[in-house]
């Protein structure tokens, strides 16, 4: 049976880690490569680097710390941020990422989803949005969430994935750091109702909410930051929890 | 001693960073090419592979390389396939229509379908680490997962698998929801996997090693 997938995401400005992380055993915490080699050894199935800065000139730097970081791990990582043509992603691909992330880009532009996935495959397109729920509905908003849309999520995954893409990365911004657990109910709408892959993300606190997302959630893979870079949950415990959880884990 | 010549055949469809950078890990320096004078003196090939098979096929058409490695392969010397490289060895694909692959190994690639016996939904493509299952092949253990375990974790990302027509070629399995479908093949000279050891973290390096050290023990 396929494991449900558990996804540290690292925020990356200038080619360093932002938010901080909280590692001892860690001589620099600010190297994404160092924290993704220690991820990578404690058992993450996959990893997350966003690049938050995403302007052309730091187009250069991501690409030399794809090159770092798939010289020194060994498991699956997306690439995110900025990302606006093929040319972009065939650098990040070339450079050792296994798939990139579209958001922003996307939203204006859905037709780079088709040209994407049909030159290089839906399972390295995995498409990222940042949802909010008002006034009874969850919503799209762009650029870091700055900006509404009237999009409905589900209505913007249906058409996503009739263009191609392999995965989709949801953010709830009223969980996002709350801490109090992932946005169960669009995370199942939006699982339920595609044919692709559904990680969850925004909200984790503690070792029962990546339970909840996949039991009621219905979620594939379950991403956070922070409650792994201050090491409030280490990725062991939270694999040998969920696995006691009747959840299929690789451990 | 001269050490083995390892190529990485690169036909614009592949994960050769990740395929040279597992060679590397185990002490193998590789050589990535596409030219076919290459192919004919090389001790080992590995052909990996992401993307659409019909792209597949008409890239190495236009390079030239389906004569060759045809050639290669019948000259017994070790060859891997790696996920798209595994299916490639197949008579055909149903991908987008039918197209025919370099027919080493006989059989159908197909898709998973969308839905199981039980009407349950499948996600396709299948994305993320699921078991290998030692499917009573005698050869496991002279194979190149002779060191890993029954059920261990290996990472997959496909919509297709492959349906042998010869079962004795099949050396692992994989279920997807409530599919069973061969994961890797061993056939003489041919080791291929639908799996990417090269990002199935320590197991999956291990594999590589395996491969290696039996051509270099050659």
């Amino acid at each position: 049976m396929l494991a449900k997938r558990i996804i540290p995401c690292l925020d990356i400005k200038d080619g360093r880690t932002v938010k901080g992380v909280n590692f001892e055993n860690i001589k620099d915490a600010g190297d994404p490569v160092e924290l993704a080699v220690f991820y990578s050894q404690q058992g993450a199935d996959e990893l997350v680097f966003l690049d938050i800065t995403a302007t052309n000139e730091n187009r250069k730097t991501l690409t030399e710390l794809v090159l770092r970081v798939a010289k020194n791990i060994n498991i699956p990582f997306t690439v995110g941020g900025g990302i606006r043509s093929i040319e972009d992603v065939s650098v990040l691909l070339n450079s050792g990422a296994d798939k990139i992330s579209l958001n922003t880009s996307a939203f204006k532009n859905p037709q780079l989803i088709a040209d994407l996935s049909g030159r290089f495959g839906s399972q390295c397109i995995v498409l990222a949005i940042d949802t909010k729920f008002e006034n009874e509905e969850w919503y799209v908003y762009l650029n870091g969430g700055k900006v509404k849309t009237e999009t409905r999520a589900i209505d913007w995954v249906k058409q996503a994935v009739e263009l191609g893409a392999g995965e989709i990365l949801l953010t709830s911004m009223n969980h996002d750091g709350t801490k109090s657990g992932f946005a169960n109910t669009i995370t199942k709408l939006v699982s339920e109702n595609t044919s692709v892959p559904v990680i969850a993300s925004g909200g984790a606190g503690n070792m029962e909410h990546f339970r909840d997302a996949f039991v009621y959630g219905k979620a594939d893979a379950a991403l956070a930051a922070s409650v792994f870079h201050f090491k409030e949950i280490e990725i062991p415990a939270l694999k040998k929890y969920l696995r006691e959880q009747k959840i299929e884990i690789r451990i | 001693m001269q050490l083995p010549n390892i190529l990485i055949i690169d036909y614009n469809l592949g994960n050769i960073f990740s395929v040279q950078n597992a060679c590397k890990y185990n002490g193998t320096n590789t050589i990535v090419s596409n030219d076919k004078k290459d192919i004919e003196s090389a001790d080992a090939i590995i052909l990996p592979g992401v993307g659409a098979f019909g792209d597949a096929m008409a890239n190495m058409r236009k390079l030239d390389l389906i004569e060759p490695i045809k050639d290669f392969i019948h000259s017994k010397k070790p060859f891997m396939g790696v996920c798209l490289g595994m299916q490639l060895l197949f008579t055909e694909s149903e991908e987008f229509g039918n197209h025919k692959g370099l027919d080493i190994i006989k059989g159908q690639i197909k898709k998973f379908p969308t839905s199981g016996s039980s009407n349950n939904k499948i996600k396709v493509p299948q994305v993320g680490w699921n078991k290998l299952i030692n499917d009573k092949n005698t050869q496991w253990m002279n194979s190149p997962l002779s060191s890993i375990n029954n059920d261990s974790f290996m990472y997959f990302v496909h919509s297709y698998f492959a349906c042998p027509e010869d079962e004795s070629v099949v050396l692992s399995k994989t279920v997807y929801e409530d599919i069973s479908y061969c994961s890797s093949v061993l056939k003489e000279n041919i080791f291929a996997t639908q799996f990417h050891p090269e990002k199935s973290a320590e197991t999956g390096l291990n594999i590589y090693a395996n491969w290696l050290n039996n051509i270099h023990k050659k």
